[in-house]
């Protein structure tokens, strides 16, 4: 099953490598990685998006708690969250198919920002879910480019409050 | 007033208590041996920097305290990649400080240059590069807090030779900050309470015990509880001497090579408590038969530990001592109800003693030295001593976990994770220098004492009275006896017909050597090298083929053991 993990990271040189040498090193997999600077320049967010199965996952947050950096780690799959990625798809535009592909855009809520002779690029936000159908929708026409930043996450606010609240250390 | 990197590293290690630091010096770190003689600390310099690294682990299992070594960069800082790996599986505490070139040239394949904090990332429990002075003083004080707290683990410093020489106003910290650092110590009471209850109802509860529990010196208050309970304790390689061998409630070791009652009881146990012990794959066997019908209950420092190989069903994230005092209380609290649980579990204790007759750990005496003897022998002469142990790994490392009764904890020092030959020596050093009126033996092979031979100098330079002894069956004996079993006998590199001549070579070192070839001289010999005051090879010309019994393949059930 698919999770999405996010992790609170202290912002030092090195901390993206132990992070990405646990999994490798524990033969966990990554389906998507991101990291930034949160709004305290002293803290990193990373979001990974990781297949498992429930021990699996156990170990996966267990190992990265683990981490002398690491200042904590949040299981979204299992809360009420939202989920965002971002990504620029490069598609042919030639002829015929350059009103339809508009049409889809605009069905998806994406935007157009680049529009050359042969081929557009295209910037779409949304969840996993809404990009992988994007692409679908988009296959016939001839995606040439993909690039994505993987998703971020972050909980709903429950009774008030942030049910995760971020605290700089 | 102002100090120099080098002399912060020192000021720092005396304010730590160190007071031995193994180590080999090199162009990146000179300026640090510059101020060495200046501090009260006391160096030992090894004749290979993975050498350094053991003699401070053996220093640390046999004291409690944190091992320190000291080399310089590139090959100097690579060689130590071993050591820290054999105490990162052992959870040994260590801090390991590495010569690094100076800040400017990192990155530029400069002389001596080695990313080691690159390199050492997955074996160390953290490390660090120093970029300036002035971080010097804060980064020693969290590794040594992160090297001895939680789960123990050893800690690397890179030390970039401008960072030595360059000044800033000292003042070490008093306290650490980690905000992502908050090892659990106090077992949860609830989940303690909880694990009591299922013991309570247990009919054929077994205790079985790792590291853990010498780590966290909880010998004492473990064996009072198994007394007071009337559980039988079973150790892994790790937990040899937390409970005593010599007890009637003693199982022995558990797993590949353990005792026929150990795997039995544990197989057939009800309730199994892990004490500190990670179910590594050398002691469950194949782990879906692995006590099958227990309910499991886990109490270790590291939550890691916990489900990862086996689904515990009682979990309890905790110190070991501090979990097992706590269990002493309520123990007590309600001593008719225990008092009762202990009486009523007559039936198992007896199934147990009739397993303990039925395939007792034996070998047939011959004309040519039984390896097995020779351990045994050392045993009955040096038991009441309470000396430390040491092994390499290998059949060497199982007879001496089979055929020695541990009694106390931390005298048995063994590279039990890593398996890594050539470990017992430089321990054994490290464990002289910590205890230099004590008898240390290093148990070892004629392949593995290859391993580190060099650290005879060493020895032989401070004095250090270490005897080894060398099985020597002129063979890898532990991958031939694999060969033997399950490769048709396909001793594919493992005849090691050429060794030196361990007597010559000792005295050419300035050591003494002593040989025996026949069972009758073993007693003799051994009593001749326990008597000499200064460091000892003692060279055992043993059986070729002897094998380590009982042994369970790989992949089988624990249960399902080679008796013979």
């Amino acid at each position: 099953m698919k999770h999405v993990i996010g992790v609170l990271v202290e912002n030092e040189f090195g901390v993206l490598s132990r992070i990405s040498g646990l999994f490798s090193g524990r033969g966990f997999n990554i389906e998507s990685l991101t990291v930034a600077e949160t709004d305290d320049p002293a803290i990193s967010r990373m979001t990974i998006v990781t297949l498992g199965d429930d021990q699996i996952v156990e170990q996966i947050t267990k190992q990265l708690n683990k981490l002398i950096n690491v200042i904590k780690v949040i299981d979204f799959t299992n809360s009420d969250h939202v989920s965002r990625g971002l990504m620029l798809v490069k598609v042919s535009v030639e002829g015929s198919k350059r009103l339809e592909v508009l049409k889809l855009i605009e069905v998806f809520r994406a935007r157009v920002i680049d529009m050359a002779a042969k081929s557009a690029i295209i910037e779409i936000t949304g969840s996993d879910m809404k990009l992988r159908a994007f692409l679908d929708v988009l296959a016939p026409y001839g995606i040439k480019e993909v690039n994505s930043t993987g998703i971020v996450a972050m909980n709903r606010e429950v009774k008030g409050r942030s049910r995760h609240k971020i605290k700089a250390a | 007033m102002k100090k120099t990197g080098a002399q912060i590293v020192l000021q720092s290690l005396q304010i730590e208590g160190v007071k031995v630091v193994f180590g080999y010096p090199g162009g990146a770190v000179i300026n640090l041996y510059d101020e060495l003689p200046n501090y009260e600390v006391k160096h030992y310099l090894v004749r290979h920097e993975q050498a350094a690294v053991h003699a401070a682990d053996g220093y640390a299992r046999a004291t409690g305290e944190v091992g320190v070594a000291l080399v310089t960069s590139g090959p100097g800082a690579t060689n130590t990649v071993t050591g820290l790996a054999t105490a990162y599986m052992d959870s040994i505490p260590l801090v390991v400080f590495t010569g690094q070139v100076p800040t400017g040239l990192i990155g530029n394949d400069a002389f001596q240059e080695a990313d080691i904090v690159g390199i050492t990332r997955p074996c160390t429990k953290h490390n660090y590069l120093v970029k300036s002075v002035k971080e010097l003083p804060r980064i020693i004080k969290e590794a040594f807090h992160i090297a001895r707290s939680g789960r123990p683990g050893p800690v690397l410093i890179d030390l970039p030779k401008d960072v030595l020489v360059d000044t800033t106003i000292y003042e070490y910290p008093e306290t650490v900050s980690l905000p992502g650092y908050n090892p659990t110590f106090e077992g949860h009471p609830g989940q303690i309470r909880k694990a009591l209850k299922a013991l309570l109802k247990a009919k054929r509860p077994v205790f079985y015990v790792g590291g853990g529990a010498i780590l966290s010196d909880a010998a004492e208050v473990l064996t009072e509880l198994a007394t007071r309970l009337r559980i039988p304790v079973t150790t892994t390689l790790m937990g040899l001497g937390a409970f005593p061998e010599t007890h009637d409630l003693s199982l022995g070791m558990l797993g590949m090579h353990g005792t026929y009652r150990a795997n039995m009881a544990v197989t057939e146990s009800d309730v199994l408590f892990a004490i500190g012990a990670r179910f590594d794959d050398r002691v469950t066997g194949r782990i879906d038969e692995f006590a099958p019908d227990a309910k499991i209950i886990h109490v270790d420092v590291d939550p890691t530990s916990i489900s990862k190989n086996v689904k515990v069903h009682i979990p309890i994230v905790g110190d070991v001592h501090d979990v097992l005092d706590k269990m002493l209380v309520v123990v007590n609290e309600m001593s008719e109800e225990f008092q009762a649980f202990a009486d009523s579990h007559d039936d198992w204790l007896a199934r147990i003693a009739k397993w303990k007759d039925m395939h007792k750990l034996d070998y047939i005496q011959e004309e040519v030295i039984k390896p097995q003897y020779v351990v045994e022998t050392i045993c009955r002469l040096t038991r009441d001593q309470e000396p430390i142990i040491c092994t390499e790994v290998g059949q060497n490392q199982m007879w001496a976990a089979q055929f020695y009764d541990y009694t106390r904890p931390r005298t048995w020092l063994s590279s039990g994770g890593l398996g890594t030959m050539g470990y017992g020596f430089p321990a054994a050093l490290g464990a002289q220098v910590a205890f230099p009126d004590r008898l240390v033996v290093d148990i070892a092979g004629d392949g593995s004492i290859q391993m580190n031979i060099q650290e005879l100098a060493t020895a032989v330079q401070y004095q250090l009275p270490v005897k080894v002894i060398i099985l020597n069956n002129g063979y890898l004996g532990m991958v031939r006896q694999w060969q033997e079993l399950f490769f048709q006998k396909h001793y594919s590199a493992t005849e090691m017909s050429t060794a030196p001549d361990f007597v010559k070579l000792a005295e050419a070192y300035g050591a003494a050597g002593l040989r025996a070839t026949h069972p009758r001289e073993v007693e003799a010999t051994l009593k001749k090298a326990f008597s000499i005051d200064k460091p000892v090879f003692v060279e055992f010309v043993v059986a070729g083929e002897e094998n380590v019994y009982p042994m369970v393949p790989a992949g089988q059930p624990i249960s399902k053991m080679l008796l013979v």
